[in-house]
């Protein structure tokens, strides 16, 4: 199958680099003339009609998100790009502000100028040295040819962009956490009510947090019309998702389709040259690593959003927003994970659990001392002590936790272990008898493992 | 929002009740007003909400309204349709609006509570044999009401520090550290010194000071009381006491004219500690270092304990004869003090009057710090006004009182626990004339003096202050005196039947208030039970205009001393 690439359209191509001039040469900042000349009022509507959603994991629709901008409280409007990509199994952020930035910064001055915000940020993460440099390089290119800065092309718009590096922790991804941090606090996330950020963001006044890709996708939607981009996909699911496949596939990397263009099945197989030969498909992680697993052998029964009625295998699934929750699990940041029948699912959760016990801010009790229990509980259970009644516990840990925290991050730690439990509890009780029955042969309990 | 009931009152639906409370108010002191309680830990009622410990996770729903028309959604009754938050919210954040419908006791909220509890404990030491904050211990009353019982937790706890010295009187056990962030939020938004933070991350996450700074103001012993845990302890009550044993009495803190409310802590006539008593309209629920150790120097070997009539031991009632038989040949000034309670300024009062003795007063002042110690550093220079005492603020110094003693016109001197020094007088002038002194402590003044009274500390007495709002607040004895000692009051009240040449009959606190009562003034018509516990406000009214030394602190302000502006978010 052929990619349909509308943000990556310039990424990889041979000759194609990230200096402004080249960005130019293939029309670069047209949008970003084309937007000043337009009210920011009609610049709101076109990004409401193309009915884009958010890229960054939530999948709220952009518009409607600005549209709660608090405008009326007189205080500077910021906006904020958020470059944390830290999802485990994602890294398309990357490949866009490393090697089309001006795409990223036009994309941002755009959205930058309608919701009339005269500084915007981008949060990049702190391990990103390299895309740190060539944003700082880029804003000045920029910067010498008035497309940023003050008096922007003459049209007495004035927007600057400052890049802030993170210091290494996934939290900062969360928007109020990232909001904290950018204000040089520790990255807790704030409480909601009252901290939202389009009323209470960075510094008390009203912001705007989008991810990358979301920024990029404002500045197609200029180009083509809100009503053309919302044309791309199905209703509902606009615009194009860029997937990072990553796991036990031939091809891994990074692949741009419209929504709803291809099916699960067909990424794998078709875009991702299929799994090692001799394996079979064993599970899939569909949005990055917080996003519930799908198993290979279940049927995906049930309603759409529409009211169709929907009988799928995990190869039918259509790669969209509303189908992947339809089956109970979500596109997120649209880090695809692939895991094929050589995988211990113990020693993938207890990794994942790693993660997330390691990037827990440690503000609010249910993740502070939850997720840890669970990568206690995984990892002892690699180690060779697993107990039949783990998979119950870890699953009431994770019910514990989810709907319970400040932020989000609850539910990202806790979605993994009760998707995991909920589908493959068997292999949960089965590494706990086969340590027990290995014991009793006067074996090591554990076998070897991979755990980071 | 005010304590007077000004606020506007709407109904909610909390637990299947329609209640009416205060708008505004949050969830927690709604559901308090009408006795829920919505247990929590990191909320507290006069700092700023964290909402991080989700101990008070509860149901919430508002009445459910079309999104397009604004028309409320109906069911097939007819009743408005609740929509209910699909997760639950947290009590200390979630402010009451008209309608809204709460439940804090339904089986979600129970689980969540019991969830949060066993989180709490799995990395908790479980030292309460060894802790000193058992007994008032949040997690273990919480563990007891919504806790489980036992443990599911067999992995390995964290280990942190147990013994950091934060400074001077705060010691840090870490492992009990619940992490609710109460005293780092004190120490920002009420100490105005922000020397506490957390290190790490996650599980692994620390209290602890600054590098380079430590937890040293005036006030770090108010951590200690809000931590809802045994983490932060007084290192001065650390391991001396269970405090199921330790019987509490109300008290007044005497450091400044503030009058902070406070407890005191007690067994056997021994006090283990002082902490602060809340009142809104005075010190909230804080109160100084400094002010909870002035119960130490009444432990000296310098304390007097002795009536003595020229350096021989008497009985009170032949002391006071004396000192009336002194006080009645006239020419008497009495040097009187803000130290006092308003019923000894009272008898003190009645006293001038009898002798027509000049009243004077040595004013003590130091520096305020804009939050509960205010520059005058004596507990009641306004009930001296109101007494009539004194009928204007005391001079800066009493440099007449010298010559007056020179030229004769004063032979006797009564004085009220003052020095020499203060007094700008040396040992000849007290040669040349009889002295009367009245202390807690042997100095130069009593040790020249004809007779010598021996008076009682706040923690040993009954009576009242007024405050730097007028606010007359009462104290009550916490522990006996030295053995023989009565109330100064008690003495006093002789020595002006002494005077009147009455049988002297010893009467209680009680009915010395039914006379001051029948005064005119300000006291007119009050009696001790009509004072209330958390004081009451008096109308001072032509002397709340002087010129107080007082600047603007806590609950002071000098453009209008009488108003209080009290937060009463939590009453």
């Amino acid at each position: 199958m052929e990619e349909q690439r509308l943000i990556f359209k310039h990424i990889d191509a041979p000759g194609y680099t990230h200096d402004i001039d080249c960005y130019l040469k293939h029309g670069g900042y047209e949008q970003l003339k084309k937007a000043v000349t337009m009210k920011p009022e009609d610049i709101c509507a076109e990004v409401t009609a193309s009915g884009v959603r958010g890229r960054g994991g939530a999948g709220f629709p952009a518009g409607v998100k600005w549209k709660f901008l608090d405008r009326k409280s007189g205080k500077p409007i910021y906006l904020i790009c958020n470059a944390d990509e830290s999802e485990p199994g994602t890294f398309k952020d990357r490949q866009i502000i490393h090697k089309d930035p001006h795409q990223l910064i036009e994309g941002m001055l755009c959205s930058a100028f309608a919701i009339q915000a005269q500084l915007a940020f981008i949060y990049i993460r702190g391990e990103f040295f390299e895309g740190y440099r060539i944003l700082e390089e880029a804003i000045e290119e920029a910067r010498a040819k008035n497309l940023l800065g003050d008096n922007i092309l003459g049209s007495g718009y004035s927007c600057d962009i400052i890049v802030h590096r993170g210091a290494g922790a996934y939290i900062c991804g969360e928007e109020t956490g990232l909001i904290e941090s950018l204000e040089g606090n520790r990255a807790n996330p704030r409480i909601k009510p009252p901290y939202f950020p389009a009323a209470l963001g960075l510094y008390q006044c009203p912001t705007i947090v989008n991810n990358v890709e979301t920024l990029c996708d404002v500045k197609h939607i200029i180009e083509m019309g809100g009503e053309a981009f919302s044309k791309i996909g199905t209703p509902g699911n606009t615009g194009t998702r860029i997937w990072c496949v990553s796991g036990h596939v031939q091809k891994p990397g990074y692949y741009e389709f419209p929504c709803a263009a291809l099916t699960l099945g067909e990424l794998i197989h078709d875009v991702c040259g299929g799994l090692q030969p001799g394996r079979k498909l064993k599970a899939v992680i569909p949005g990055g690593s917080s996003s519930k697993i799908l198993r290979a052998d279940e049927r995906f029964k049930g309603k759409l959003k529409d009211g169709t009625e929907f009988d799928w295998g995990i190869e039918d699934i259509p790669m969209d927003f509303d189908s992947l929750a339809a089956v109970g699990s979500m596109s997120g940041s649209g880090g695809v994970i692939i895991m094929d029948d050589s995988t211990d699912m113990v020693e993938a959760l207890a990794n994942i659990n790693y993660f997330y016990a390691h990037e827990s801010c440690g503000q609010c009790t249910p993740c502070r001392e939850g997720v840890p229990w669970m990568r206690k509980v995984t990892a002892r259970m690699c180690a060779g002590e697993a107990r039949e009644e783990d998979a119950d516990l870890l699953n009431d840990i994770a019910d514990q936790i989810a709907g319970r925290t400040i932020c989000a991050f609850g539910e990202a730690a806790a979605w993994p272990v009760q998707s995991f439990i909920a589908k493959f509890k068997d292999e949960f009780v089965e590494k706990a008898k086969a340590q027990a029955s290995r014991r009793k042969e006067g074996k090591p309990a554990a076998t070897e493992t991979t755990l980071i | 929002m005010s304590v007077n009931g000004t606020s506007e009152m709407i109904t909610i639906n909390l637990d299947g009740h329609e209640v009416e409370v205060p708008k505004g108010m949050n969830a927690i002191e709604a559901a308090k007003l009408h006795g829920k309680e919505i247990p929590h830990y990191c909320y507290h009622p006069k700092l700023s909400i964290a909402g991080n410990c989700r101990m008070c996770l509860i149901e919430m729903g508002m009445p459910m309204r079309d999104r397009g028309s604004g028309e409320p959604i109906l069911d097939d009754n007819g009743i408005q349709k609740i929509g209910w938050s699909p997760k639950p919210v947290i009590g200390c954040a979630t402010d009451v609006s008209p309608g809204m419908h709460l439940r804090t006791d339904s089986k979600s909220v129970k689980e969540a509570r019991n969830g949060v509890t066993e989180f709490l404990l799995i990395n908790h030491p479980l030292d309460c044999p060894i802790c000193d904050q058992a007994g008032e211990c949040r997690l273990q009353e919480f563990s007891a009401d919504h806790g489980r019982g036992y443990s599911r937790f067999i992995e390995d706890k964290n280990v942190k520090p147990k013994r950091t010295v934060l400074g001077p009187r705060v010691t840090l056990d870490d492992e009990r550290c619940i992490l609710c962030s109460r005293c780092v939020r004190f120490s920002q938004e009420v100490a105005k010194d922000d020397v506490l933070g957390f290190v790490d991350r996650g599980t692994y996450s620390t209290l602890t000071c600054y590098p380079g700074k430590e937890l040293a103001n005036n006030y770090s012993l108010n951590t200690v009381d809000i931590c809802p845990v045994g983490a932060l302890t007084s290192t001065d009550f650390r391991f001396k006491m269970r405090v199921w044993f330790l019987k509490r009495t109300n008290s007044i803190c005497t450091e400044s004219s503030v009058g902070a409310n406070t407890t005191v802590w007690s067994r056997e006539g021994k006090i283990y500690r002082i902490t602060p008593r809340r009142n809104d309209a005075v010190n909230d629920t804080w109160m100084t270092d400094s002010g909870r150790d002035l119960f130490k120097p009444y432990e000296s070997d310098n304390r007097l304990t002795h009536y003595t009539v020229d350096g021989v031991h008497k009985s009170p009632e032949v002391t006071a004869k004396a000192a009336a038989d002194i006080l009645a040949a006239g020419s008497v000034a009495i040097i009187a003090s803000a130290h006092s309670t308003v019923e000894e300024q009272f008898l003190l009062r009645e006293i001038a009057q009898e002798t027509e003795a000049s009243v004077s007063l040595v004013k003590h002042e130091g520096d305020g710090d804009g939050i509960l110690l205010s520059e005058d550093r004596s507990p009641n220079m306004r009930g001296a006004l109101l007494n009539g005492l004194i009928a204007d603020l005391p001079a800066d110094d009493l440099s007449s009182l010298a010559s007056q003693i020179a030229a004769g016109t004063v032979k006797t001197l009564l004085i009220v626990n003052e020095g020499l020094e203060r007094l700008g007088l040396s040992e000849s002038h007290l040669s040349q004339v009889k002295v009367i002194y009245l202390g807690a402590f042997a100095n130069a003044v009593s040790q020249n003096a004809e007779v010598v009274i021996p008076s009682l500390s706040v923690f040993e007495k009954d009576g009242s202050f007024v405050n730097q709002n007028f606010r007359l607040q009462k104290f009550f004895s916490a522990v006996p005196g030295p053995r023989g000692l009565i109330s100064e009051s008690g003495f006093l009240a002789m020595v002006v039947a002494g005077l009147a040449n009455e049988q002297a009959r010893s009467f209680g606190i009680a009915q010395l208030w039914d006379k001051i009562g029948q005064c005119d003034g300000v006291f007119h018509g009050l009696n001790w039970q009509k004072i209330p516990d958390e004081g009451l406000a008096l109308d001072a009214g032509a002397i709340a205009d002087l010129n107080f030394v007082e600047t603007k602190n806590l609950k002071y302000n000098p453009a209008s001393p009488k108003l209080v502006e009290i937060d009463s978010s939590g009453i």
